[in-house]
């Protein structure tokens, strides 16, 4: 469905150069809802962009349904984690839903159908009318979920899309992904930094080393399907899971660099990416 | 409604004082240079509001309307162009920096002597001095649109015209009715200025023309209309702007409180 192979990119400049992803490969199999975790700083927002065809490799390619991803593929879909910076403010809730399937020209019946059902499904369906920036985060987040479910991607690809919203409502948010996963059955990309979140929602996770980046682990989780956030999180396959991919993530750093010396030791949960909304 | 009343109390409040003692300091002026403001306001009544309105007035509204839009329409395209292309803008910038520098007045006489003394110099002169503001935002505000917005917009295939219309114009809008709001001023002037040189009809020279045949009250008279037109028109420039960029005063709102 999904072939990463042999990714590497290395960013060139004038007096340094640095190799941000070594050599990354996996498949994604049609229907699999996969984690990607990793330490602050591997290049895991590298790694999507070049799946998603707005970065270059450096070596590699990628393949969706065997063709060569050379830009972003039609049938693919990316929740940003910056929610803020990736709804259109000048458009209504229902205007951004709508803006990708008119591009894609659907006829107007399919379109309504698919933004009252994409919003409805997540649970938005009274704030088609209201924009963006009237909205708390967490439903800013639920839009863009909406605009990408509507779109029917093959893929979906998300990046660190609960990185800048409360507790709460990632708790909320999380649940809400795996409902739309098994309704709507796409084959989705989850990336992030928090370990129980990759754990929690995956059916695989995927553990990535530190930069230069090389996938340290492909752990299944065999989690039972039903999941909720009280018994699934206290469960102690949950914790005998969640200790393995947070050994495999420290087991990441480079043993050779001095402790003290920076990216060291420093729990990944602490790292909170960069919430640049509403600032 | 006593909050409604004492804004309107405040907006209206100077200028009626400012009036009241224009009115009063020279009611009895007997100074020829210096009329009664009631006589000034008879031949603002008389004069500007009647004959001249369709003689004058219109003619030099028509005037500008046509140079501000042509400006508009053309430095808004090349605004786009350079933001968007590192080439363009590298190609283009010492010329445009050079022409930019050329104040707009020292103009008419070049351009009389290429477009003749016609209503295609003047709406020219407008054009050209007008345009500078809206093409230096216009390239900002395409420059400045947001790299994840853009990101987002790539992944879901907007590219090309529905890119252009759906992205970077909204996203470069509140930057261009800034150029849009400047240029507005600088178009007033120029429409003024174009009329002085050589003009049989206008704002500006009918000004001229009532001083030079001493009809003090009425050179008076239409500085208060040009006046009164300028601010007619930054008024219905905002109504456009205010229905044009709610959404952008909303977010700007929603941030600020957040």
């Amino acid at each position: 469905m999904l072939d990463v192979r042999g990714i590497k990119k290395v960013y060139e400049s004038k007096d340094r150069t640095v190799e941000a992803v070594r050599d990354l490969t996996f498949t994604l199999q049609a229907g699999e809802l996969a984690c990607l975790v990793g330490p602050s700083g591997c290049g895991k927002t590298t790694l999507l962009k070049i799946m998603s065809g707005l970065l270059d490799p450096t070596a590699g390619e990628v393949l969706l349904e065997g063709k060569r991803v050379d830009g972003p593929p039609p049938g693919m879909a990316v929740v940003f984690q910056e929610y803020g910076r990736s709804l259109f403010p000048w458009m209504t809730v229902r205007e951004n839903v709508e803006l990708p399937l008119k591009q894609k020209k659907l006829a107007t019946a399919r379109r309504t159908e698919l933004v009252d059902e994409s919003l409805a499904a997540v649970g938005l369906a009274e704030a088609h009318a209201a924009y963006p920036w009237q909205l708390s985060g967490g439903m800013q987040q639920r839009v863009a979920i909406a605009r990408a479910v509507a779109y029917e991607p093959h893929v979906l690809l998300m990046d660190e899309p609960f990185a800048a919203v409360d507790a709460q409502t990632r708790a909320d948010l999380e649940d809400l992904i795996r409902d739309l996963w098994h309704r709507f059955q796409v084959t989705t990309l989850f990336v992030t930094h928090d370990i129980d979140e990759a754990v929690y929602l995956g059916q695989r996770v995927l553990i990535l080393s530190n930069s230069p980046t090389v996938i340290r682990d492909d752990l299944p989780i065999d989690l039972p399907d039903e999941r909720d956030q009280l018994t699934t999180r206290s469960s102690p396959r949950f914790a005998e899971l969640r200790a393995r991919v947070y050994e495999q993530i420290h087991r990441a750093k480079p043993a050779a660099e001095p402790v003290g010396a920076g990216a060291t030791a420093v729990p990944p949960s602490a790292d909170h990416g960069t919430a640049e909304f509403g600032a | 409604m006593t909050g409604i009343l004492r804004r309107v109390g405040m907006t209206i409040g100077l200028p009626v004082l400012l009036l009241a003692a224009w009115w009063f300091a020279s009611a009895n002026s007997t100074d020829f240079f210096f009329p009664p403001l009631s006589q000034i306001l008879e031949s603002l009544v008389d004069e500007w509001f009647g004959p001249r309105l369709a003689a004058d007035v219109l003619p030099s509204v028509l005037r500008l309307a046509a140079g501000y839009a042509l400006a508009a329409v053309v430095a808004v395209s090349l605004g786009v162009l350079i933001g968007t292309s590192r080439t363009v803008r590298g190609v283009l910038e010492p010329v445009l920096e050079f022409f930019r520098a050329i104040p707009p007045p020292v103009l008419v006489p070049i351009f009389i002597l290429l477009l003749g003394i016609g209503d295609g110099m003047k709406v020219v002169v407008i054009a050209f001095g007008c345009m500078w503001p809206i093409l230096l935002n216009t390239v900002e505000g395409v420059r400045a649109v947001d790299s994840v917005l853009s990101d987002t917009a790539r992944t879901y295939g907007i590219t090309g015209a529905a890119r252009l219309r759906k992205l970077v114009l909204p996203a470069a809008s509140p930057q261009i009715f800034a150029g849009l709001r400047q240029g507005l001023s600088v178009a007033i002037i120029l429409m003024v200025i174009s009329e002085l040189f050589a003009a049989s009809n206008g704002l500006g020279f009918a000004v001229v023309q009532a001083q030079r045949s001493f009809a003090i009250a009425e050179t008076w008279a239409g500085m208060l209309m040009l006046g009164l037109l300028g601010f007619l028109l930054a008024l219905l420039f905002r109504v456009v702007e205010n229905r044009q960029l709610r959404w952008y005063h909303g977010l700007r709102r929603a941030q600020r409180s957040s």
